[in-house]
Formats: C-alpha cells, structure tokens, sequence
C-alpha cells in the first residue's frame, strides 16, 4: 500500500469542466411539475383576472430549462469539486473547528417530525422540538455554568449580536445607555467581536497584544472607563493560546460595572476543563455548528448559542423556551426588557437537534475526551509542524497551545519568495486545504491549524506530510508552485475579476452584458 | 470497567494517546495545559445525564422525544405568515444531503469550486426572479435581509431615518427594530383600514429629506398586493428615498418583480424556494439590487463573482472582499459570518428545477387555491372575508368577529378537527380583534379546504 503523502501527491479531483447551469438550457424541458388547480371551481382566466392587470408579471424570469437527470447531474458534478469535512483532512481551517458529523444526527434531523413542523403552531403540537430545545438549554448549565439559553442567534457572529443587543438593553434598563458607549475587545479575539458591536452603535477599542502574545492588560486598564459597556473576548484566542489573566481581565471590568462577554467559538479544547462562569463572565455564546458537531453546510445554517447568568433573563432574546408542570414546554414572550428578536422564529432547530444528540450520545466524560484528544491532537501537530523548513510559530514562547496554533511562513517568505497565498494554492493539489487567517496578518504570512478530535493520528502525519512536500517545493522546485493548482477542479483564477467593477459579474445575466465568448470585453 | 471507545474520536486509544505524547515529549494531555490556572478550572466534572453511547441507544432517544410533535404534514395546513408549507422537490434534498456540499465550510475556489459555483448560479437565477444584476449569498433569514437592506439605504443615502410600514410581517419587524437599534431612527405608516394596503396618506405625511428608505412589503403581511408600489417608489424618489421592497419570491412567476415598480433595493425571505419549514429553522434572506458600483458596495454579504482561470475555465471568488468584516473588523459594513449557504444551493436547485414556466405555474396554483378557498369559506355563516378589500395573493384575512368566537377557540377547535387553522391576527394587531390569516401553497387539496369549510359550518353552528 502506498502511503499517505504519495497517494495524496497522485489525487487529482474530478475535473467536469462543468457549464454554467444557463449553458445547459433547453426550451421546453422541466426538472419537476407542479400541481394544476386543486378543483375546477374557478377558471384560470377568473383566477388571474383578480389580480391588478399592472401587476401580472408580462414575461417569464428567464430562468434554466433543463430535466431531472441533467440537472442531478449538474449539481453532482459541483458536487464533486467540493471536497468537506467528510472528504478530506479537514484540519486546514483553524478557528473553524472542523470535525466529523455523525450521520446519525443527520437521519434525526431529517425526519418529517422535524422537517414539516410550522414555526406558529400551537405549542400542544410541537411538545418534541420545544423538548429539544429546552433540554439542550439544561445541558448548557453544566457545560458554560450558565443559567438561561437562547438558540434563537444564526451563527456565531449573530451571538455576537445577541449579546451586544442584551448589552444595550441592560444598559437601558439602568438609564446608562446614553454614557456607555465603548466596548472593549483584542486584536486576535474573532473579527465579529470588533464588527458587530459597532452595529449596535458603539465606539470599539481593540487591544493589542503584548509580546507574550497576550491582550496587554496595561492598554485594558487604559481602555476601561465609566465609558465602557461591555468587554467581549475570545479566549482562547485565534492564536490557540489561552489568555491566563482573564479572571484578572472580568475582575477589572466588574469594578467598572462592566459586563463580560465571551466568546466561546473556540470551545473545543475546553470542555470539562474550565467554562464561562469559572472565567467570571456574565454571557457567552457557543457554536454549535463548531464545537458542538452540526455539519457547516459551505457556510450555514448554523447557531450561535447564548448563555446568560440568570440575572440578565430579562434582557434576553423572546421568546424563551420554559417548561412548567400544567403547560408543558411553552414560549414565553413576557420579557418587557427584552433586547427584541434577533432572527426569524426561533433558531435554527435542524442545528440545534443535531448538536443535543451528539452530547447526549457522548456525556461529560466523552466532551471532557473531545477536548482532552483535540489538545493532544493539536500540540501533537504543533511538534510536526516546526519541524517543517520554513515554517514558524507566533509567540514560540508558549510551551504549549489549546486546540489551534497561528502559524507563519515567514521564513520561508524570506527564502523562497512564496507565502501563505501560495501554499493555499499549492494544497488543493493534494486533496486538501487550508485557509491563512483573520486579517489583519500581524502574523506575517500566517496560517491557522486546527487537528479537532475527529482525526487520527494517520491524518495528521499525512496532513503535515504534505505541508512539508509543499514547503519542499517552494525551495526546490519554484515553476511547479508557481502554476499550481494542476490537479484541482480548475487552474489557477485571475483575481483582477473581483475588485473592477468594469470587470466583476456577480450573476450571469451581468456576465452576459459585459462579455461575450470566454470573458472577452463586448 | 472496560475501555471506553469513541468512534467519533479515534485518537482517544490509550495506546495511540502514549506514542503521540512521548512524541511530543510529555507525559500526559494535562502536561499540555498546565498554564491554564487552578482559578479558573472546573472545581469538579460536569453533569450530564447519562449518555447514549450506542447509536440505536440515541435515535430510540431523541426521535422518542420528536414523535411527540403532531406535524403540519399530519393535519391539514393553512397556516402562513412568514412561513410556507411548500412542496420540496426530492431532487434538493438529494443535493443538499450530498455531504460534499453539507459538511463543507469555506474552503478556497479550488477544492470547493462546486459551492462557489452552486452559489454563483442561485445569485443569477434570483437575479433574474426579481429583474435585478445583483443577489447576495443568503443570510440569516429574510427579517436580516430586510434590516440590511434597510441599513445598505442609510449608507447610500447618508441619511438616519427609514420608514416602515404597520403591514410589514410582525416577525421581521421586531428584528428590524433591534437591527437598527440604536442609531437609524423607524418611522412607521399605518395601514389603510378598509384596503389593507399602506396608507398612502400616512406615507406622505411622513416623508422628508431625512429619510433614507420606505420599506414596502409585496404582497404585505395580511397576504394583499401593494398594487400602488410604483407610486410609493415615486414619492420615495421624490424625496431622494430609496424603496426598499421586501417580496415573497415564489409569488414572482406571476407578479411583477419588484424592480419593475421602482424598487432600489429587493429583499425577502427564501424559505418558500424549497426549503423546508424545519420549525422555523429553513429560513434564508436575499437582497438584490442593480450593479451600480455604490450599491454593490453596500452590501455586508459574501458575493461570488466569475473570472477566468490560466486554462479558460470558469473560475470563482470574492467580488469586493475588503468590504466585509473578514477583510476589516472595524471598519466593515455591517459585518459578515456563517449565514445560511446550503439553503442557497437548495433554492437554486429549486428554482432550476421548476424553470419559468414551474415558476408560473406554481404562482397560478396557490392563486387558484386562494380563491377557491374564499370561495368555499364564502357559504361559512357569520364569517366575513371583505375585512380588507386588497386583493390577495396566497393568504387571506377571514373575519371572524361576527361569529361570537375567538380565532383562538375557533383554531382550538379546527385543531381537534386535524385542521392547522390560520395565524391569529390580534396577537400582533389587536385592532384586528376576531381575525385570522389563512394560507393556500400549492399542496393545498380540494379535500383541505373542503374539511376547514365544513368544520367551520359545524363550529360556527
């Protein structure tokens, strides 16, 4: 048998040279029928005659034509250039927490007790899906030491909303909010922490790190004033180092009166070992398409889960999922101080579901395990790792590292003159990949690892493997860096498209009014 | 006890833990996290019921618990309001289900070319539903889409005030006020008590330079056409106003697509394309716009734009990426994050798969069912259906006032009847004390409505 890295040197993914869909129309031709009239009570000539002749669309929307088959076929072909969790060594994509889905919780969610619940039903007839949720909301207290949940934010950056919205309504409340117009985050906290705020109106100092490569908490006591509302950090951070002084950091703020929020998107290293609430935080929000194993669906649906002590229920999210004995599970809607609703309905339940069986099909000593493997997976590959030419990591002071590493190309930079971009482009030829980092790079040519406990040991020799023939490649054999990918679904794209707008086409009709042939200008 | 194994962590062998640790030179995972304090460690192990461990243990489990909801496929459903009881192709949950698709993230235009390009083609194929050159990656849902676009209009127009009207979908409205909390001040105009349409005297009433956008909800939440869009897009103009239109996509195949009457902005909600309710879970929002580079600009959202690759294949990435807030954290539009991507592939695989002329008549089919249920409810005594005299498209407003009988008993009872009656209206408008909003899709029978004019006779007496 061939090992990992020459079975990945021969990977070549399925290259359809696939049309766009528009290319594949066909006058006439139907994927899938509809219903005629349900009866024939009214003419059709009736029916349309009550709408406002100004209002009848005149044309058709120009959309495909194309049946069944060529149209499974289509998409199977898309599909195959897309690789996921399930089809490669996911372990390039740090700060995501890529880990394996069980299918288990797939075929849970999929089932029509869950697919054709109506949001608005009356709550005798959705007694499961409230269970749900409510349940998973009591494995939260042990989990972040938390009291009150909310499932209803979209994805981890929507937690951020969630809580930036609780911040102002507690503000609000003690007739502040007006004089609280600071929140205080750090530069390699996640890019939302800075953003999201500032959507909520307020003014975001960024702290920088200091030459341990933690938040400087010189510049934090600077930052903190009677000004500042709320302090959000990731911890730990995207860097994998866990900030050591945050009870010194939450102690701090609640001197100012300040509330703490955490950002818990790089749980996965933490479980059974230190939470929220040890950490002295008022909230946090946990992803459970991260953390807790829903699948990422190329970028949601997901969850952001929030956790909240109970003195700030009354801020929360409406509506709470609350259970008493004569009700059953209920909505409760009576939250006059609520922060209001941050999304549609109540969440996205297919995550939700699928993350409460995960837990409850591993317990406290399976999470304690996923995390306790992800550290060991991750220094594990650490070791590997700078043993690569060229390759580095930010703040090598640090013995140790959490369930993720920053690391940099720097060295190799300097030696060879490829980066980061470079290596990016390389990977895929390999049957994997990996993405650089949050911007901005204060790592220079920085790249972020992250080994969750899906993957054995295998994976990870094979994965570093092939970062080392890579970085192999960059030294010696520069023509082949330079064009690759070779073995991708396709070549190497000119990024000039993307920024011009003389040039960039985000749909096809747009593509079609600027171009004719293969991109040549009309 | 034995040794506990975990298929889902295969590096939990004690055997495989002993070598990967001498390698790494410690001697066990706690050495690993020594520097994390005693201060802020767990004084003692979580609680946890006991687990699962064996996959028939968890699905016994957890389908025991969702067994013990009664589905809207189980009764007979017209209930609406912001979610659709639609039909889902077989063919979209093939390719969603795909785990390529399913358990991918944001990978490079690469190896994850398929996801660039599904979702290149759901931005074409939405652009041409709504006669637009511009469609975003869906967000979070279509109450997002709304605040957004809301927001992109206070950008353009450097101006702080956006108008709102009271028909607009209760759901989204109560997002858009926490979105644009606390800097964009909302104006909001009543509804015309006899139409159900935006009261064209309130809006002028309340228009002025200061205002960035008029949001117009098409057809609006009480299920009526705003027939008068382009003249509310023309007096927003006239003040320098955007108009901002928040539409049901899957009515498009029939009505006029916003752009047609003077919408700047379009927005809305994709659940209707094929996605399933999911208790409210398949929700996903579209914005779209023209390709005016001060439009494109605006948008917060990931858009996928087409380029050439060295060996003349079509190849994919990020149009403007420095707007997000990936590229700049404090200086962003809004921002961006892991929104609700395979939605947006299902609802391209939905809209290729019914074509224009599935749109149609897909249009035509819930048109049809909407009329012959107001018909049917017609022979219903005591129920009055001219409370709004606006015509509908999907859903309609059945007056109950007259009948002695809250829609909350009425629904109670329907319910009993195996009938999901419609969205009590006074929960969001107790101006609309006694009235419920009724929904058609195109799964409606003849049979469903039938039973709801029938058990109506029997409870109305």
């Amino acid at each position: 048998m061939m090992d990992g890295l020459s079975r990945m040197k021969k990977f070549h993914q399925a290259r359809w040279n696939e049309p766009i869909i528009y290319q594949l129309s066909e006058p006439g031709q139907r994927g899938v029928l509809v219903p005629g009239p349900c009866c024939d009570c009214v003419s059709k000539e009736e029916v349309l005659g009550t709408l406002p002749a100004h209002m009848v669309r005149k044309d058709k929307a120009n959309l495909p034509e194309i049946a069944q088959l060529q149209l499974v076929r289509h998409y199977n072909h898309l599909s195959q250039g897309n690789i996921g969790v399930d089809g490669n060594i996911d372990i390039g994509q740090g700060t995501c927490t890529m880990k394996y889905s069980p299918k288990v919780n797939e075929r849970l969610a999929g089932s029509p007790k869950l697919l054709h619940m109506h949001p608005l039903q009356p709550a005798k007839t959705a007694q499961g899906v409230l269970e749900i949720i409510h349940k998973t909301g009591e494995l939260f207290k042990s989990i972040s030491g938390l009291d009150v949940f909310s499932v209803q934010p979209g994805g981890g950056s929507h937690g951020v909303l969630a809580l930036a919205s609780i911040v102002r309504a507690y503000w609000r409340d003690k007739g502040e909010e007006e004089k609280r117009d600071e929140v205080i985050t750090t530069l390699f906290s996640h890019p939302a922490d800075a953003a999201v705020p500032i959507v909520k109106g307020y003014k975001v100092i960024i702290i920088q790190p200091d030459s341990e490569g933690y938040p400087d908490i010189e510049a934090f006591k600077a930052a903190l004033s009677d000004r500042t509302a709320a302090i959000f950090f990731t911890n730990p951070e995207d860097t994998g180092i866990f900030n050591v002084r945050i009870k010194e950091f939450t102690k701090l703020a609640h001197e100012k009166g300040v509330l703490c929020c955490y950002d818990q998107a790089n749980a996965n290293g933490l479980l059974g070992i230190t939470r929220t609430a040890e950490a002295d935080f008022d909230m946090s929000f946990f992803n459970l398409h991260k953390t807790f194993s829903a699948p990422h669906g190329c970028g949601g649906p997901a969850t952001g889960m929030v956790a909240a002590k109970k003195e700030l229920r009354p801020y929360m999210p409406v509506p709470m999922v609350e259970y008493s004995p004569e009700k059953g599970y209920y909505l409760d809607f009576d939250l006059p101080k609520s922060c209001g609703k941050i999304k549609s309905f109540w969440g996205v339940i297919p995550v939700v579901l699928k993350s409460y069986s995960w837990i409850m099909s591993l317990g406290a000593d399976g999470l304690r395990e996923v995390s306790r493997v992800a550290i060991l997976n991750n220094n594990y590959c650490m070791k590997k790792i700078l043993a690569i030419k060229g390759a580095s990591m930010s703040f090598p002071h640090h013995p140790s590292r959490i369930e993720q590493v920053r690391y940099s190309w720097e060295k190799l930079k300097q030696d060879t003159g490829f980066g980061t971009a470079d290596v990016q482009r390389c990977i895929p030829d390999f049957g994997t990949h990996y993405w650089s980092s949050h911007e901005p790079f204060v790592i220079p040519e920085p790249f972020t690892i992250e080994p969750s406990e899906s993957y054995s040991k295998t994976d990870i020799d094979d994965y570093c493997a092939v970062l080392a023939e890579i970085s192999r490649m960059c030294y010696e054999e520069p023509e082949a860096v330079k064009n690759a990918p070779q073995n991708s679904t396709v070549h190497r794209i000119d990024d000039d498209y993307f920024d011009d707008p003389a040039k960039y086409s985000i749909t096809w009709r747009s593509y079609n009014r600027k171009y004719k042939g293969y991109f040549e200008p009309k | 006890m034995g040794k506990k194994v975990y298929p889902y962590i295969p590096n939990s062998e004690p055997e495989v833990q002993k070598e990967m640790l001498e390698f790494i030179g410690v001697k066990s995972i706690e050495d690993l996290i020594a520097d994390i304090p005693e201060e802020v460690r767990m004084k003692e192990a979580m609680k946890l019921p006991e687990p699962f461990t064996d996959e028939v243990g968890i699905y016994r489990h957890v389908s025991g618990i969702m067994n013990k909801n009664v589905t809207a496929e189980e009764l007979r459903c017209f209930l609406g309001a912001g979610c659709y009881n639609r039909y889902v192709p077989a063919v979209v949950d093939e390719v969603i289900n795909r785990s390529e698709f399913l358990t991918a993230y944001a990978g490079e235009p690469y190896e994850d070319h398929g996801r660039f390009q599904a979702l290149f083609e759901y931005q074409s194929m939405m652009a041409e539903l709504l006669d637009f050159d511009v469609c975003n990656v869906p967000t979070y849902d279509g109450s997002q889409a709304a605040s957004t676009a809301l927001r992109m209009a206070t950008r353009i127009t450097r101006r702080k005030e956006v108008i709102v009207p009271r028909n607009l979908n209760p759901d989204v409205m109560k997002v858009v006020e926490t979105y644009l909390q606390p800097d964009v001040k909302i104006t909001y105009v009543d509804y015309n008590d006899k139409t159900g349409r935006i009261c064209l005297d309130s809006l002028k009433a309340n228009l002025s330079e200061r205002v960035a956008a008029v949001l117009v909800m098409n057809p609006n939440f009480f299920g009526v056409i705003e027939d008068k869009a382009q003249e509310i897009s023309d007096m927003a103009h006239k003040v320098g106003a955007m108009m901002v239109a928040y539409v049901e996509p899957s009515t498009l195949g029939v009505l006029t697509p916003p752009s047609h009457y003077g919408a700047d902005i379009a927005c809305g909600e994709i659940q209707s394309l094929g996605i399933h309710m999911n208790y409210g879970g398949g929700v996903a929002g579209f914005i779209a716009t023209s390709e005016k580079p001060e439009m494109v600009e605006e948008y917060p959202s990931r858009l996928f734009g087409i380029a050439p690759t060295s060996e003349g294949e079509w190849g994919f990435g990020d149009v403007l990426w420095e707007r997000t807030s990936f590229a700049n954290r404090d200086s962003a539009k809004e921002f961006v994050g892991t929104h609700s991507a395979l939605w947006g592939i299902a609802a391209g695989v939905y809209l290729a798969s019914m074509g224009p002329q599935g749109m149609k008549e897909l249009g035509e089919a819930i048109l049809q069912r909407q009329v012959c249920l107001k018909k049917q409810l017609a022979k219903v005594n005591g129920v009055k259906l001219d409370r709004f005299s606006g015509t509908p498209f999907e859903e309609i407003v059945v007056d109950f006032s007259g009948t002695g009988k809250s829609v909350e008993v009425i629904n109670e009872k329907l319910l009993e009847k195996g009938i999901l009656g419609g969205y009590d209206l006074e929960r969001s408008f107790p101006e609309l004390e006694g009235c419920s909003l009724l929904c058609v899709t195109e799964q409606t029978t003849s049979e469903d409505i039938k039973a709801i004019a029938d058990a109506l006779c029997e409870i109305l007496g």
